[in-house]
């Protein structure tokens, strides 16, 4: 797998390999880049932000309360774009909970007022 | 007749910087308002719903709205006036305010100290001088992201993005995960102004290629955009025109740099930096106008909004005093140069004194296994080698007051 390290501005490009289920990572121009290399490898992970509408149609800013495997992106942003919010939906409340087995909850972050 | 109001310290933009300022302005002891013009404080981080803000001033990792709520929520605790909905006509050598508000009318505030924080506009289409004609469907980039975050609409399907700087990166992700297809990234430079994590976050997660060295030749289209050309650049930047290619698309986002709102300065004789587009200040956040401070956006355009919020509570910290002691100690100033490399270094002067004093600064171009160091007639007061320094992330350092022995020179040593 080739891919950037983001861990400062100099952007190491990285290869990262497997062999007889070693993890190697070149490239890199430090420690922080080959610990990077290996997470990026073996489990990648983001956290979404994204919109969901209340009930009266106005839009809600929303996160995921935790990391999910970068994998599921779509399915996590397909779910999140099929909830509604009730209109009293405060910052940091709950919409939905254990998303799609990930763990993860899908948490209010910013009304419009 | 127009009412008067009269307050310690004025603060005008309730953003970060707005906001930081009047907590450290109360927190000294001063009576503050904010002058905010849209509805609610927060400013631009009501429409950054992303991840990346607070890590440092907070220590947890948080969204913009959540950000400006943290915010909001301490304000609101404080006895600090908050006018909303309130715009700032014009500003004069009195340090008197006129304002516009909906529950005031037209008035006047007295300022003992004023805290300019009204943050950075985006360059536009017609400040880069696109040529073509002017179809609708061409947005800056925060723009776009406005009305997507906060008013709930997409701008468009097919997307192509001029300029990869962060909030150019973050909406191509945005746009792409609300339904759109982002179909490529152009930028003039051979490198992006943003974050490599947005780099590899935003475009590599999603499959969005960037063309590096190109730039947009015109777009096509009317009354709706209906694509463009681009082409390669050559070492001075000039587009390759015999190698011009076509896309079609319906939108163009535009993330080719942020300018300071300065305009309120038109009028007073406001000493200004031709590089950061601000005004040019001491370390307290000082411009030339005795009892005028700059923070923010305002001033220099910052990455992170932790270093907003920290550089505004030194400006609100400052303009309180200013207020209760009715002007600025006298003291000696020396200059803060910035060159070899060093684009600039702010506070652009630094009074004669005793503690440590932070200089923030951007390099001009990127520079790998440099040093930066700063110096002052003879002595050396910082030097430190770095792996890379790049324009994209503000860099600072900090120096012992006590051993500075005339001008101090920000330089890079290659």
């Amino acid at each position: 797998m080739n891919t950037i390290c983001i861990k400062c501005p100099m952007g190491c490009p990285l290869i990262v390999e497997e062999r007889d289920g070693r993890i190697t990572v070149s490239g890199n121009t430090c420690k922080r880049g080959e610990v990077y290399g290996t997470e990026e490898y073996s489990q990648p992970k983001r956290a979404i932000t994204s919109l969901v509408r209340t009930e009266s149609g106005e839009v809600a800013s929303v996160k995921t309360s935790c990391d999910i495997p970068k994998s599921r992106i779509k399915d996590v942003v397909d779910f999140i774009g099929g909830l509604t919010a009730c209109d009293e939906a405060r910052i940091g409340d709950v919409v939905a909970h254990d998303v799609l087995g990930l763990g993860a909850d899908i948490v209010i972050t910013g009304r419009r007022r | 007749m127009m009412r008067n109001l009269d307050f310690d310290v004025v603060i005008i933009g309730g953003g970060p910087a707005g906001m930081a300022a009047a907590l450290s302005a109360r927190a000294n002891g001063a009576s503050a308002v904010i002058l905010e013009r849209d509805v609610r404080l927060g400013g631009i981080l009501n429409q950054c719903i992303h991840q990346g803000f607070g890590l440092h001033y907070f220590g947890e990792e948080m969204t913009g709205p959540e950000y400006a709520d943290r915010f909001r929520k301490l304000v609101e605790k404080e006895d600090i006036t908050v006018m909303l909905e309130s715009m700032v006509l014009s500003l004069d050598g009195d340090k008197r305010v006129t304002v516009l508000s909906p529950t005031e009318g037209l008035c006047r505030i007295n300022a003992k100290a004023i805290v300019l924080a009204m943050g950075c506009r985006e360059r536009t289409a017609g400040a880069i001088a696109l040529a073509g004609s002017r179809p609708a469907g061409i947005y800056t980039a925060g723009m776009a992201q406005k009305i997507c975050n906060v008013d709930g609409y997409l701008v468009g399907k097919e997307v192509v993005i001029l300029g990869s700087g962060d909030i150019g990166l973050i909406m191509a992700r945005r746009m792409t995960t609300e339904g759109a297809r982002v179909k490529l990234v152009i930028e003039l430079m051979p490198y992006s102004s943003g974050l490599k994590r947005n780099i590899v976050q935003c475009l590599d997660d999603y499959d969005i290629p960037i063309k590096y060295s190109h730039t947009v030749t015109r777009v096509e289209g009317s009354p709706a955009l209906t694509g463009l050309y681009y082409a390669p650049v050559d070492e001075n930047r000039r587009p390759i025109l015999e190698k011009e290619q076509y896309i079609s698309c319906d939108t163009l986002l535009l993330s080719v740099g942020l300018i300071p709102e300065n305009d309120l300065l038109s009028g007073l004789n406001v000493e200004m930096s031709g590089i950061t587009q601000g005004a040019v200040v001491d370390e307290n956040r000082m411009t030339s106008i005795d009892g005028v401070f700059s923070c923010g956006n305002v001033l220099h355009v910052h990455d992170l909004v932790d270093n907003v919020s920290k550089e505004a509570e030194i400006a609100g910290k400052a303009a309180a005093e200013y207020a209760k002691n009715g002007g600025a100690p006298d003291r000696d100033y020396v200059s803060v140069r910035a060159t070899d490399g060093v684009r600039y270094a702010l506070p652009q002067r630094i009074g004669k004194g005793e503690g440590k004093v932070k200089i923030f600064l951007r390099v001009g171009d990127v520079y790998k296994n440099c040093k930066l160091i700063a110096e002052s007639g003879d002595k050396t007061l910082f030097s430190k080698k770095f792996m890379v320094l790049a324009p994209g992330e503000m860099g600072s350092l900090e120096i012992d007051r006590s051993l500075i022995d005339g001008d101090v020179v920000v330089r890079l040593e290659k």
